[in-house]
């Protein structure tokens, strides 16, 4: 990989993975605080990183928090490896750690994303690290911190619920795309960053540690192995994930990816949006999703 | 499919920035020394160094050459540097009647002790185009400071006492704030919590963007609010800073730095029915030579300080959240990213409702 390159300059002048070591510790220790209390967002004071605010420094700091000399990466925006995001973020972490990267889900030790969770299931010795720009999922109800931070405490939801129920007398459906809001163990209503509502069920009782940043908000949340991770939905309008029927991946064929629509000269066409799991589909039509 | 085709980003990326470079060299000018900016673009620097939070000049300037003069790209290179530090110590609380002023107005008194010192200000000049300066030449220069340097005193100037305090013997001010805690919140360690404590509050200000801290502060000023301000004091200068000695008594001196300080009166009486009333100030301090800022960051303290909240500029939570300038530029560019996915699901909730209501109109 042409990263590589850059690694004869690695390091020089910063610290191992960046932050300083007095950093990272107090960031693991956030962390640990948001693995004890499942959903609930710990305040951090996010540090100013070479990468804009709003651009992934929440999702970076705890991946450089966490990441060793023997780890390996892989980091996605929107399920791809290579588009330009993806690849200015883990050049950084390269850059100052050296470590090796893998496009590989299952290669991976430590997978940092965008907007997707990778369609081939993570394992428990694995950790994926969500970017995120809008930690508190109350805010569409609620634009003030203090409330919110408030209603959290109380479980005061109603406010939330009110507006979902108007959602379907309004328009006779949830109106919220991605970001869709979900109840982690029956207590905290949290916001899952921008995935699509495909990927919302991958978190419930997974085997893998999901842990979220929001750096320009300075909060760290998580959802440890095997947690119990609900999609807000009512008895008689269930939440439902996005409708791919009829089509498949033009690249792979798969029917059960999250596909991407494309603007062609001649009409619309489907991908899949994870696309290293689409080149091994390619390889092996066989290749399955979840884990055995 | 303009994302899509960018594989490779790595080669794409590097050619993105060979054209920046390209773009900030291609005219056949010589190349802009950094000394050039920090002595000629004295004021763009004071703002790169507030915001950016460092008071470096030289460093501030390099970022204004890399940001082809971009003031809030080039605070963001300055704050990205600046965190990348380590916090050695922090200064004793600074008292800003040592200043070395080199300007200091009252806009509230004709006559103030120590006199009202105009110093290097444009506010009575008239903004007409200077078309000299298109060929501007060094011996003119020259010429120019040989002739206003000579029989200029070099006696120390003189001290000033401080407007407010005037207001305060005489009962009219609220009493001083409390003895300030040291060290004090650092923003930069702590994530803002609300309600913030006010040396917390006083550090987001200082280092807020001056545009969104003027847009929201002249809100106030023009109608959405009730603070009416009146100049108290604003002064400009150098103020020495000190550190505990690291392993003796008392203090020792380690520089200073240059700041504009702001004073604003709140002329709404303040106070209990069963007293006589008051007024309030509002304090503003930043980096550098920046009045429009130190005002506008007074006026914000003072409105946030506010008994009931009414108006955006009397909310801590709406000012103190909005006002920086490295975070909202970032969140606002990364609206270039790539968003496909969510779009997806948003394209499929729009189809999926729009099915509904025309299954429903049938």
């Amino acid at each position: 990989m042409a990263i590589e390159k850059l690694l004869s300059k690695a390091r020089r002048g910063y610290n191992f993975a960046f932050l300083d070591e007095k950093t990272k510790r107090e960031i693991r220790r956030k962390t640990l605080k948001a693995v004890a209390i499942p959903g609930y967002q710990v305040p951090f004071a996010s540090r100013e990183l070479p990468i804009a605010r709003g651009w992934g420094t929440g999702g970076l700091q705890l991946t450089m928090s966490l990441i060793g000399p023997q780890d390996t990466l892989k980091v996605i925006d929107q399920g791809e490896d290579d588009v330009v995001n993806a690849v200015n973020l883990r050049t950084l972490i390269v850059k100052t750690t050296g470590v090796k990267t893998t496009a590989d889900t299952a290669r991976a030790t430590i997978v940092q994303t965008r907007h997707r969770i990778p369609e081939e299931g993570m394992r428990e010795d694995q950790i994926l690290v969500f970017q995120v720009p809008y930690p508190e999922p109350l805010r569409i109800v609620e634009p003030k911190e203090r409330e919110t931070r408030r209603m959290h405490a109380e479980i005061d939801y109603a406010k939330m619920w009110v507006f979902l129920y108007e959602n379907i007398v309004k328009w006779e459906e949830i109106t919220i795309g991605s970001r869709y809001p979900v109840m982690v163990e029956g207590r905290y209503i949290m916001d899952p960053s921008p995935i699509p509502r495909y990927d919302v069920p991958k978190l419930n009782n997974a085997r893998t540690l999901y842990l979220f940043g929001a750096g320009r908000e300075k909060r760290i949340y998580a959802i440890p192995p095997f947690t119990e991770v609900k999609p807000l939905e009512f008895e008689d309008h269930k939440f439902r994930v996005e409708d791919f029927k009829g089509k498949s991946c033009q690249l792979c064929k798969s029917t059960d990816t999250f596909l991407n629509e494309l603007i062609t000269g001649d009409g619309r066409i489907f991908r899949c949006s994870d696309t290293s799991f689409c080149e091994k589909r390619r390889n092996n039509p066989d290749t399955p999703k979840h884990l055995r | 499919m303009g994302y899509v085709a960018v594989r490779g980003g790595l080669e794409a990326i590097e050619n993105a920035e060979r054209l920046v470079k390209y773009f900030r060299v291609k005219g056949d000018s010589r190349p802009i020394e950094v000394k050039q900016i920090c002595e000629q673009f004295r004021l763009a620097v004071d703002q790169v160094m507030a915001e950016g939070s460092l008071y470096a000049p030289l460093y501030a300037a390099t970022a204004l050459k890399q940001a082809e003069g971009d003031t809030i790209e080039a605070s963001f290179i300055l704050r990205a540097l600046g965190a990348s530090l380590p916090r050695n110590h922090y200064a004793v609380v600074a008292d800003t009647r040592e200043m070395e002023i080199i300007r200091r107005i009252s806009a509230a008194f004709k006559d103030i002790p120590g006199g009202q010192i105009l110093g290097p200000t444009r506010d009575y000049t008239q903004r007409l185009l200077d078309f000299s300066l298109m060929d501007e030449e060094a011996s003119e220069i020259q010429k120019f400071k040989d002739e206003f340097l000579t029989g200029l005193s070099d006696d120390d100037p003189p001290d000033f006492p401080k407007i407010v305090e005037i207001l305060r013997q005489e009962g009219l001010l609220e009493e001083p704030p409390p003895k300030p805690v040291e060290p004090p919140v650092d923003i930069t360690r702590e994530a803002l919590k609300f309600p913030a404590p006010r040396s917390a509050r006083l550090q987001v200000l200082a280092r807020g963007e001056r545009g969104g801290m003027l847009a929201i502060a002249y809100s106030s000023m023009r109608g959405y609010g009730n603070i009416h301000p009146a100049l108290g004091e604003l002064r400009v200068g150098y103020l020495p800073l000190r550190i505990r000695h690291p392993w003796g008594e008392g203090t020792v001196y380690v520089g200073r730095v240059q700041v504009t300080e702001a004073e604003v009166i709140s002329v709404h009486f303040t106070g209990e029915k069963e007293q006589a009333p008051k007024f309030t100030l509002g304090y503003g301090l930043c980096f550098g030579h920046n009045e429009i800022k130190a005002i506008s960051m007074a006026v914000l303290d003072r409105t946030l300080r506010s008994v009931q909240p009414q108006a955006p500029a009397e909310d801590e939570e709406f000012v103190l959240y909005h006002i920086d300038g490295i975070e909202s530029s970032g969140f606002a560019s990364h609206w270039k990213l790539p968003h496909y996915v969510t779009f997806q699901s948003d394209l499929d909730r729009i189809r999926e409702a729009r099915k509904r209501k025309a299954g429903k109109d049938d």
